[in-house]
């Protein structure tokens, strides 16, 4: 007979197994009471969860019978981690994503288009700004922001006073930024750069600079209306914002990829005088570098002035109908209100995404965030149909002229070629 | 023990006497030594069940996915493509240099492992004082998390780090490292061979300390030198801890390749312009950044192949048997 431990042994052992494959059963569980419960994705970003858990508590007041479950998960894993629910057939109702990332999304049929009853198209072109129109496709609006945020340039005021250049008046245009750059940069005798006048990385915010802000400030474009053509070598704007880039790591010697690991470290640490940057670093200099002596000023223009804008967005997901539909467009009316907006402001530092509330006296008289909303009329979002691929062409091309010579025309035309057949993939479909 | 012996002597006798009838339901019942047997099989049966569910059926679930056009976000069916992805994947120049990568990793990384760590190892052999303290320290970056080693190079390595202060102090010029497409991927490969040299180091002590003394007084007594020592007895006596370390450094160095590539490479994804892209990032990439399972699945089939190729190999070519 089996030793009586031996039997207790054999069955924990096999309920651990069975437990482990039996626990399935409780999300359907949800709707018992009546009550229906939205499930929320964001990523983590402490300020965010916070102002979420908050928003939250309010919205199950006002409506009774919904409850909100709020997931977060890091930046890096967002993706995989929605990726790993799908097969499950679990997952959020209305999900925080990153604009860039929407076309992909609704490729693989995983949103719905917004209701238009909710949402009518009308009403989100005249009462947000226009950049919102990155994640309008088919027809369709397919999520929708509380915030969004602009590039502009930060410079560091001790360092611009001991280079002689008055820190109330930081470069405007394309030739000040050149040399305002240059004068800030010191090389010891070999000419290894000690401290850069502009800090410059390309995979950072640096291939942004170049699409939203450069181009569009030579008077080029990138896309054409449809979205299905690169046209970005069409006009000779495109090289030339391509080449004005890339003199700052070449001719002026002002630059340097990986210069203190990145831009943000060099930025922080003293090393670099100038970063162009978004407003969501600002949380982060507040509180790594409490004590740098820093302004920010919109980015420098040339014809035309432009900057980049980019946002987090929410949609709902293809699967949810019925009740929870009605809830879930509840939820997006409430997180797309104004009284949300300008709380998401001040718990985060991201701008909001309608005009009305954005453009008030006591946000574009802000000294930090003045500049931000200040350059959002101009700013510009570019519709990726994959954004690590595009940014990748981007950095290839900075870097086969960089490290190995080439000339940079050919290397233009060449991301050019390399990001219309992107385009073709996408489109194909 | 004694208690657990007796009975089961007697059961075994009397099984024996009543042969002709026992089924095998009464094998079971009637004998402890069954039982004992049933029980350490169901034991070992769970973490078979375990493995089976986590490893054996996912890997030829891939193989299933390596055949269809999977996008990853996707809840429709996924359709039956055949060979389109190996198709894709053998003309996508990323893919085909990632696989080259790959090979010039295990290539150097493997043949330097081995090469440091029986260096360190025959020379830790040879002393007899801090032999602990040498091994602690050659030992420490095996354990010490790899990213933080990464970063450590990152910032050792940078234009401005300490590596390049003392080069140019000696009259060099300063060297890009990182971020050049020639010298990246040899600086990760060399700060994978560091990190695992104790790894290594041990598995080769345990292998020399099995070498019988004696025959190293023989062979001097045969007038011997030092290097035919090395050659004709050691060598030849450690091959299958060579072995075993070419095959388990392989196949780490494979999977390694990851997270020093991700964190050392300049843009944090086997740049500069692709040069240290490994297979196992271009799958990530592939799988997680561009959702499609398909041609990651197709991709990973393939690495599959490739290392059952080189375990294979090693196995065959490497061991031989020697015996004095």
């Amino acid at each position: 007979m089996f030793k009586k431990w031996q039997l207790t042994l054999l069955a924990i052992l096999l309920s651990v197994v069975f437990a482990a494959c039996s626990s399935d059963d409780e999300s359907s569980a949800n709707q018992e009471d009546g009550d229906i419960t939205l499930e929320y994705w964001q990523y983590s970003f402490d300020s965010k969860v916070n102002l979420m858990d908050e928003l939250i508590a309010e919205f199950e007041e006002a409506n009774p019978g919904i409850k909100v479950k709020q997931t977060n998960f890091p930046y890096d894993q967002y993706n995989e981690q929605v990726a790993a629910q799908v097969p499950a057939g679990k997952g959020p109702d209305v999900i925080n994503l990153f604009y860039g990332w929407v076309p992909t999304y609704v490729d693989a049929g995983y949103l719905q288009p917004l209701p238009q009853d909710a949402f009518p198209h009308e009403e989100i072109e005249s009462e947000f700004f226009p950049l919102v129109e990155a994640t309008k496709m088919d027809g369709e609006y397919w999520t929708i922001p509380t915030s969004v945020r602009t590039l502009a340039l930060f410079y560091n005021k001790d360092l611009f006073e001991e280079a002689g250049l008055d820190p109330n008046s930081p470069p405007q245009t394309w030739e000040e930024l050149e040399d305002y750059a240059v004068q800030l940069t010191k090389a010891d005798g070999n000419g290894r750069l000690e401290q850069s006048g502009m800090a410059w990385e390309p995979a950072q915010q640096g291939h942004h600079w170049l699409r939203d802000g450069l181009t569009l400030q030579a008077g080029g474009q990138v896309l054409s209306e449809d979205r299905k053509e690169v046209v970005w070598a069409d006009t000779p704007a495109g090289l030339e914002a391509f080449k004005y880039w890339l003199s700052f790591p070449t001719e002026l010697g002002t630059s340097e990829q990986g210069f203190y690991t990145d831009d943000v470290t060099a930025f922080v640490t003293e090393k670099a005088a100038m970063n162009i940057d978004g407003s969501f670093r600002v949380g982060t200099l507040q509180s790594d570098a409490p004590d740098l002596n820093y302004a920010i000023a919109p980015l420098p223009g040339k014809d035309v002035q432009s900057t980049n804008a980019s946002f987090w967005t929410n949609g709902i997901t293809a699967r949810v109908e019925g009740e929870k539909l009605e809830a879930a467009t509840k939820f997006l009316e409430f997180l797309t209100s104004d009284d949300v907006m300008e709380r998401w402001l001040d718990a985060t530092g991201e701008l909001p995404a309608k005009e009305s509330v954005a453009m008030q006296d006591k946000y574009v008289n802000d000294e930090i965030y003045g500049p931000f909303i200040e350059s959002l009329p101009f700013a510009n979002a570019h519709f990726f149909v994959d954004e690590t691929r595009e940014r990748d062409l981007v950095i290839d091309a900075a870097n086969r002229v960089l490290m190995e010579g080439q000339d940079p025309e050919e290397a233009f035309n060449q991301l050019v070629e390399a990001t219309q057949k992107l385009y073709d993939e996408y489109w194909e479909k | 023990m004694e208690q657990f012996k007796s009975p089961q002597n007697q059961n075994n006798k009397t099984t024996q006497v009543k042969k002709e009838k026992t089924s095998l339901l009464h094998k079971f019942r009637g004998n402890l030594r069954y039982q004992k047997y049933l029980f350490v099989y169901t034991c070992l049966l769970l973490p078979i069940i375990f493995y089976l569910g986590i490893r054996i059926l996912p890997t030829l679930f891939t193989f299933n996915v390596g055949f269809r056009d999977w996008n990853l976000l996707s809840t429709d069916i996924q359709p039956f493509v055949g060979l389109e992805n190996y198709v894709t994947l053998f003309q996508d120049e990323i893919f085909i240099k990632s696989i080259f990568n790959t090979f010039i990793y295990i290539l150097l990384g493997v043949s330097g492992q081995l090469l440091f760590g029986i260096i360190v190892a025959l020379l830790l052999h040879k002393i007899n004082r801090f032999v602990g303290f040498f091994r602690v320290i050659y030992f420490i970056p095996y354990v010490t998390s790899i990213v933080a080693i990464s970063w450590v190079f990152q910032w050792i390595l940078m234009g401005n780090g300490i590596i390049n202060d003392i080069l140019v102090n000696l009259g060099f010029s300063a060297q890009p490292f990182l971020n050049s497409p020639d010298q990246a991927i040899y600086v990760i490969i060399a700060a994978m061979i560091w990190q695992s040299i104790g790894f290594q180091m041990v598995l080769f002590l345990a292998g020399l300390e099995n070498i019988p003394e004696m025959l190293y007084e023989a062979a001097e007594i045969d007038g011997a030198t030092g290097w035919q020592k090395f050659w004709y007895v050691t060598v030849p006596l450690l091959n299958p801890t060579i072995v075993f370390s070419a095959v388990i450094g392989t196949i780490t160095f494979i999977q390694v390749s990851f997270t020093q590539v991700i964190n050392m490479s300049m843009d944090g994804s086997g740049g500069p312009l692709n040069s240290t892209i490994s297979v196992v990032v271009y799958i990530y990439q592939l799988a997680f950044k561009q959702f499609d399972m398909g041609l990651a699945s197709a991709a990973t089939v393939i690495l599959f192949l490739f290392i059952l190729a080189l375990t294979i190999f090693q196995m065959k070519v490497l061991t031989k048997k020697f015996d004095y």
